[in-house]
């Protein structure tokens, strides 16, 4: 599934928002959220922000839908990578090439490093690091975190990952 | 019922405390330590072999030995709770035998034995048509195999994790809580007799391993044994570690993993959120079945002492006693 945000422009009838989002189900999509602001514009129209999933490659489908509807797209936009996960990582990060440790997520394309904290107690001992990976999609994820994994072993790194999965 | 009782540390004189105190329907018939033994038909006077132990240092006479009870006794039940050793598992794994080749049922919190020769324990029981439980030997007085043998009969498990060792769940508890570092939270372990004087044992992992063996070998007859595991101390865990992951409301426990179908078995700290069920304090231990008719089932209690210790053992005595002996 691909998260969608988008803000829609109708007129202020009654059954409009219904009927917009009918199209969200017929694609197999989920409705995650609705921000309806009631404030109407001048031209006697409203405008309501969705947030929303569908599967993979549907999303034109559903863009069209809509429109057909008589429903104005105003904006549209698509979180590519919207699985987070945090892992911990113990050791001699910086003197491991940490830049390289990074590169070996952000060059596979699937999955990037997001965020990085790195703490370090003194010269010489082991730093520890809380680094945020973001994918696409679990497999993705997996791959990432097994990439991950093969890094820390030739690093001697240790990496706490999380007894959840990502989400 | 008649037992004949080997070891005599915290943990068998803790069974015998029990059934002395609680008036329970069993015959101590024969006792023995690591340097002596005692037998007799009628029943030991436990609290004079209490008194005796704590005077001298010895259960019985010198003159004999636990493998002259385990072969000469008149018992119906070995309850065998000798200290384990991970690699030979002896002396409990001859003793074990010996009680199963004479057709006498087997009780034991000896995880070494265990862990060891699981299927060849199991397969001998099954011929000599008697028992072979082992409660004690995984989460202490948690009745975890009870559990899975009975109350969840008819599930399918589909995976476990769990905290199986309270020493490097106090360690991380403290770690996390107080932001010590792993060497003051140690040492606060050791002061309060919850850490060995060698802790490598628990904190390496190797005592969660072996206790994740004996649970794949028996919910899965994995066959398994202490190599098939993937095992990480907490040894080598940083204090900021904690706070980072405190960062994101969570916190590190070191977690004991089966995944039959994937054929993981793996013991490692792992960042757990703060609210999950399985954040348990100090030194108890957790463990979370995944089945396919009553979904998760977390058990939580006391992984570890004399008298909780005792409990997983006077509970499957009671199992044969009203199996066997009453013929229930």
């Amino acid at each position: 599934m691909v998260q969608i945000a988008m803000k829609l422009e109708m007129t202020d009838r009654p059954g409009q928002l219904v009927a917009a989002l009918q199209p969200i189900s017929v694609v197999g999509g989920n409705i995650i959220a609705v921000i309806h602001q009631r404030d109407t514009s001048d031209k006697g129209t409203l405008s309501v922000q969705i947030v929303l999933e569908v599967p993979e490659g549907r999303a034109d489908d559903l863009v069209r839908a809509i429109r057909d509807q008589g429903v104005n797209i105003l904006m549209l936009g698509e979180e590519r990578l919207q699985y987070r996960q945090s892992v911990i990582i113990i050791g001699h990060l910086l003197h491991t090439d940490l830049g390289d440790t990074v590169d070996r997520i952000d060059s596979t394309g699937f999955a990037e490093v997001a965020e990085l904290n790195v703490v370090m107690p003194a010269i010489a001992e082991r730093s520890t690091a809380l680094i945020t990976l973001k994918s696409g999609n679990l497999e993705d994820m997996e791959r990432a975190l097994s990439i991950l994994r093969e890094v820390g072993r030739e690093k001697q790194l240790q990496i706490i990952e999380p007894l959840e999965e990502a989400a | 019922m008649r037992i004949a009782l080997l070891g005599c540390g915290s943990v068998g004189r803790g069974v015998a405390t029990v059934i002395m105190e609680k008036g329970l329907d069993f015959a101590i018939t024969g006792m023995a330590d690591s340097r002596s033994a005692v037998m007799d038909p009628d029943g030991i006077d436990i609290g004079a072999m209490l008194a005796k132990k704590r005077d001298t240092g010895l259960c019985g006479d010198r003159g004999l030995t636990a493998t002259d009870v385990v072969n000469q006794g008149e018992y119906d039940v070995l309850v065998e709770v000798t200290p384990t050793n991970a690699l030979t598992g002896e002396p409990g794994l001859t003793h074990i035998r010996a009680a199963l080749e004479r057709g006498r049922h087997v009780v034991t919190s000896n995880k070494g034995p265990v862990a060891l020769a699981f299927c060849e324990l199991k397969q001998m029981a099954k011929a000599a048509g008697v028992e072979f439980r082992y409660e004690a030997t995984v989460g202490g007085a948690i009745p975890i195999l009870h559990t899975l043998e009975h109350g969840l009969g008819g599930n399918t498990v589909q995976g476990l994790y769990g905290i199986l060792n309270g020493t490097c769940n106090y360690i991380l508890t403290r770690m996390s809580e107080e932001g010590l570092t792993y060497d003051q939270a140690l040492l606060e372990a050791r002061e309060l007799g919850y850490a060995e004087a060698d802790p490598t044992y628990d904190v390496k992992g190797i005592d969660a391993a072996i206790k994740l063996v004996i649970l794949a070998d028996t919910i899965w007859g994995m066959q398994a044994t202490l190599d098939d595991v993937e095992v990480t101390g907490i040894d080598m865990l940083t204090a900021d570690a904690l706070r980072l992951a405190a960062t994101q409301n969570c916190t590190i426990r070191l977690i004991g993993e089966v995944m039959p179908e994937q054929k993981i078995l793996r013991v490692a700290p792992r960042m757990i959120p703060a609210n999950h069920p399985l954040v348990i304090e100090g030194t108890l231990n957790a463990v979370t079945l995944k089945t396919d008719m009553a979904g998760e089932i977390t058990l939580i209690g006391k992984g570890a002492g004399s008298i909780e210790t005792a409990s997983a053992i006077i509970g499957d005595l009671t199992y044969i006693a009203e199996r066997y002996v009453k013929g229930v």
